[in-house]
């Protein structure tokens, strides 16, 4: 039985089948999309990078531009733990996972008391900072020419094809994993008092919450998150690069996250999906036409739709329920 | 010692430009709590009216007048549009609108322009070495330093002298208290946005020397713009000229004395200041 | 042992003094109410009590235990407990969770991320009852921001006692409720349990006198005169500060 309370996703009164959908058409993908499987990679990332953004902002209300700071340090430390480690990709991934919550835990310990305008740009300052340094560690980092990894046999028994679609249905379990916790944390007790948190602190403090520790408590999930989706990223194309420290990543991580609709974790799901093709798309048409389209969408979101799409997908739904309803009646 | 003087006045130009631009994101940032990331997007577009007009012909502080009165007008105009439906909605709704902003500003110029440096060629009158005693030095910079402080003069007596400034502050100290008096905050909000945003082409303009004119501007050069206003304090005339100048001179001085750290100094320094200075140097007074 | 003991509690900001030097004792299950002008420093105190300011001056031990150095949450959790003057509640969530989210911060619950269906069932069992007490538990499933000022303030108290207060701080509970559903806030007040030590600042008379059995005045940060409601009532002083009237 699910548990009562303030619906924090309108999924909560919402049949297992629409829960599936995303699932099985991403399991469909795999069998149906060949020649795109590295792309739908690409799109599994970074929905693990939306959805972890989603906690930390969404739903606690941090309000970050530095997210590309986890996504980069899990990506860096998956494929220096690979190069000179050991190069079975699960235990990288556990590694850069936990090691990226621990930066995301310090980090937030650092900079959670402070908000707004001055939050943001410490947020941004780690970031800069982060990506400065490893421009500089060209003997660690491989500077501006990035890292070449090779990956060794996912758990010892699957190897990376050629087509990536082994990568794909590695980067589809870890999703699902993170997915299944984020889902939980959502729901408990714990995201509850971040849901208020974010709502007025003021409120939580006269409960008794410790607020700072909750927050630095998922500012460190969600960066182990991101972390994780860096380090996806570094597995899959064998590759990290200095663009993943990059500022542009964090803004398009938020980009995604609206889109798709805060505080929605499938909103995640279209977010990531959207901005991808929108911008694989527009890239061919002109390297900056995507530029134009992700923003204006970004506006227009904000303006009209403050649900993100995911709100037109509820209308959708409920018209589609009711078109039911009357077709039965 | 020649160093020294050197980066002194490098630096002193460099802050101005960042005064003259920053003051007033500072004042509408205090002023009306809004959160505006594509304050630089106004900047740039008084200075790409200018560069055009000047390529057409037209004598430079022609150009300059009506490229500042242009990104004046876009300000009144976006505030309108943009901003107003905005104050309500929020810092995170207010952070992502602005930033989409500057993601069309950045892809329309670069469909107009391409991506290469507009050039804002400077007149030959201000063109051209000065001798300053020991060494030349570029005229316009030296230009751009006097520009800074006259204009920062000129503010000073506005907010600190006359009535428009005193309704100002008593708006940004406290906004329901002022309107409880009967000011208009709303018209107060429209002019100060425009003033800001005309005062950013302006800088735009004569700062293009240092701050280059290309359609990543408002991207670019979005964290020292922010930098100014949370170190020195939302609201605060006196902190945006302070942290401007200081920053001009600090990344400066980086640049040319220790290169290879310049870039930790800057934010590691502004990490620590905001570290122990949340609200900034001079908090607003309704702050926190 | 008093349940809240406060010694010559000091605050200034600049010069100007908003507190002053001041004593309060409040036994286990106390009635005072606190009375003063505008400006007299009322919620500033409750601001010095709960931890939201530090004092310059002074100690402040609650059930025997010295809390000066504690943070806000500790005091909450050691009993201390405040509603707001103006309502400070969360907005998005239905009046039960508002509750349920106090309950949970309160039992410790509101830690776990993982396997908690049975124990945050139990904090909105709680939190029903809590509103069934109070009188809003037809109300139970509604959004904070659809329901009407009066009570929303209620909720503000409901939310308080859901925390198991030992001390208890009301700042003008019935503060912009329309008169006409001022006496349930009153009945509220009325039925709080016997043994929570309580702390009223009001401006109605009416309330302060029914409800308390001792009155402090409190004006410009410093205490004028203490004592019992119909003393207070008398005291000449306590007209002039409220009148303007200098005493002959």
């Amino acid at each position: 039985m699910k548990p009562l309370g303030t619906p924090t996703l309108a999924d909560d009164r919402v049949s297992p089948l629409w829960h599936a959908m995303p699932w099985l058409l991403a399991l469909a993908f795999y069998f149906m999309g060949a020649g795109y499987h590295s792309l739908g990679t690409n799109i599994l990332v970074y929905i693990l990078l939306t959805l972890s953004l989603d906690l930390a902002l969404g739903y606690a209300g941090i309000i970050t531009l530095g997210h590309a700071a986890f996504f980069g340090f899990g990506a860096y430390t998956a494929a220096l733990f690979a190069l000179h480690v050991y190069s079975e990709p699960v235990t990288g991934l556990i590694v850069a996972t936990v090691v990226t919550g621990i930066f995301a835990a310090l980090t937030g310990m650092l900079i959670l008391h402070t908000q707004g305008v001055t939050l943001l740009m410490l947020t941004l300052a780690i970031s800069i900072l982060l990506a400065e340094w490893a421009n500089r560690a060209h003997g660690i980092t491989g500077g501006e020419d990035g890292l070449r990894v090779t990956m060794g046999y996912v758990l010892g028994l699957f190897r990376f094809d050629l087509w990536g679609r082994v990568a794909y249905l590695y980067a589809l379990a870890v999703l699902f994993v993170w997915f299944l916790a984020a889902w939980s944390i959502v729901h408990s007790p714990f995201g509850r008092s971040l849901d208020g948190i974010r709502q007025n602190p003021a409120r939580m403090r006269a409960v008794g919450t410790p607020v700072w520790w909750r927050l630095v408590a998922i500012y460190a999930i969600s960066g182990a998150m991101a972390g994780t989706a860096g380090a996806l990223s570094a597995q899959t194309t064998r590759f990290v690069g200095l663009n993943t420290l990059h500022v542009l990543i964090s803004g398009i991580a938020v980009v995604m996250l609206v889109l798709g609709g805060t505080k929605r974790l499938y909103g995640a799901f279209i977010g990531a999906t959207i901005y991808v093709v929108v911008q694989d798309v527009a890239a061919k048409v002109n390297p900056f036409y995507w530029m134009f389209v992700i923003g204006g969408l970004l506006m227009a979101t904000v303006m009209f739709l403050e649900g993100g799409l995911m709100e037109v997908l509820d209308i959708a739904r409920r018209r589609f329920r009711q078109l039911f309803a009357r077709s039965r009646a | 010692m020649q160093t020294a003087v050197v980066i002194l006045l490098d630096g002193l130009a460099y802050g101005m430009v960042l005064f003259i631009i920053s003051v007033g994101l500072t004042v509408t940032m205090g002023l009306m709590r809004v959160v505006n990331l594509a304050h630089g997007a106004f900047a740039m577009a008084g200075g790409y009216v200018a560069a055009v007009l000047v390529a057409a012909g037209m004598p430079f502080f022609a150009a300059l007048v009506v490229g500042t009165v242009a990104a004046g007008l876009l300000g009144g105009l976006s505030e309108i549009t943009i901003f107003r439906p905005l104050y309500r909605k929020g810092e995170l709704a207010q952070v992502l609108m602005t930033f989409g902003m500057v993601f069309v500003t950045i892809a329309g110029l670069t469909f107009f322009f391409g991506t290469d440096i507009k050039r804002l060629p400077v007149p030959d009158y201000l063109g051209g070495l000065v001798d300053i005693g020991f060494r030349t030095y570029p005229a316009y910079r030296l230009f751009l330093i006097a520009v800074g402080a006259l204009l920062a003069i000129g503010l000073w007596y506005l907010i600190e002298g006359s009535l428009y400034g005193a309704r100002l502050r008593a708006a940004v100290d406290n906004p329901r208290m002022a309107r409880a008096v009967g000011i208009d905050v709303n018209r107060l909000f429209t002019i100060t946005f425009v003033g800001g945003c005309a005062l950013a082409g302006f800088g735009g303009i004569i700062g293009a020397d240092m701050l280059p004119l290309e359609p990543f501007y408002a991207l670019r050069y979005l964290v020292p713009f922010l930098v100014i206003v949370a170190v020195g304090g939302h609201g605060s005339f006196k902190g945006s000229f302070v942290a401007a100048i200081t920053l001009g001179l600090i990344d400066t001085a980086g640049k040319f004395l220790v290169p290879s750290i310049a870039p930790y100094l800057f934010f590691g320094l502004v990490f620590v200041l905001l570290l122990l200075r949340p609200h900034g140097l001079w908090p607003a007074k309704s702050a926190g | 042992m008093n349940a809240l003991e406060v010694r010559g509690l000091c605050k200034n900001f600049g010069a100007l003094a908003v507190a002053q030097s001041i004593d309060l004792d409040l036994a286990p299950g106390a009635r005072m109410g606190l009375i003063g002008p505008n400006g007299a420093g009322k919620t500033t105190l409750i601001n010095l009590l709960t931890g939201m300011l530090t004092p310059d001056a002074g100690t402040i031990a609650l059930n025997g235990e010295a809390i000066a150095g504690t943070k806000p949450e500790g005091r909450v959790q050691r009993g201390l407990v405040r509603t707001h003057q103006i309502n400070t509640l969360l907005t998005e969530m239905n009046v039960r969770d508002n509750v349920a989210v106090a309950v949970a911060e309160r039992d410790g619950v509101a830690w776990r991320m993982f396997r908690f269906g049975a124990q945050w069932r139990a904090c909105l069992a709680e939190a029903d009852e809590r509103l069934r007490e109070i009188g809003i538990d037809s109300v139970a499933g509604r959004r904070v921001s659809e329901l009407p000022y009066g009570q929303q303030r209620l909720l503000e108290i409901a939310i308080a006692l859901a925390l198991k207060p030992r001390v208890l701080l009301l700042d003008e509970p019935a503060a912009g409720v329309p008169a006409t559903e001022s006496h349930i806030i009153h009945d509220v007040l009325d039925r709080l349990p016997k043994d929570i030590a309580i702390l009223i600042i009001e401006h109605d008379m009416d309330v302060v006198f029914r409800f308390a059995r001792e009155i402090t005045v409190l004006v410009q940060g410093k205490i004028l005169t203490r004592g019992i409601p119909s003393a207070i009532a008398a005291n000449p002083e306590v007209r002039a500060v409220y009148l303007g009237r200098s005493v002959k």
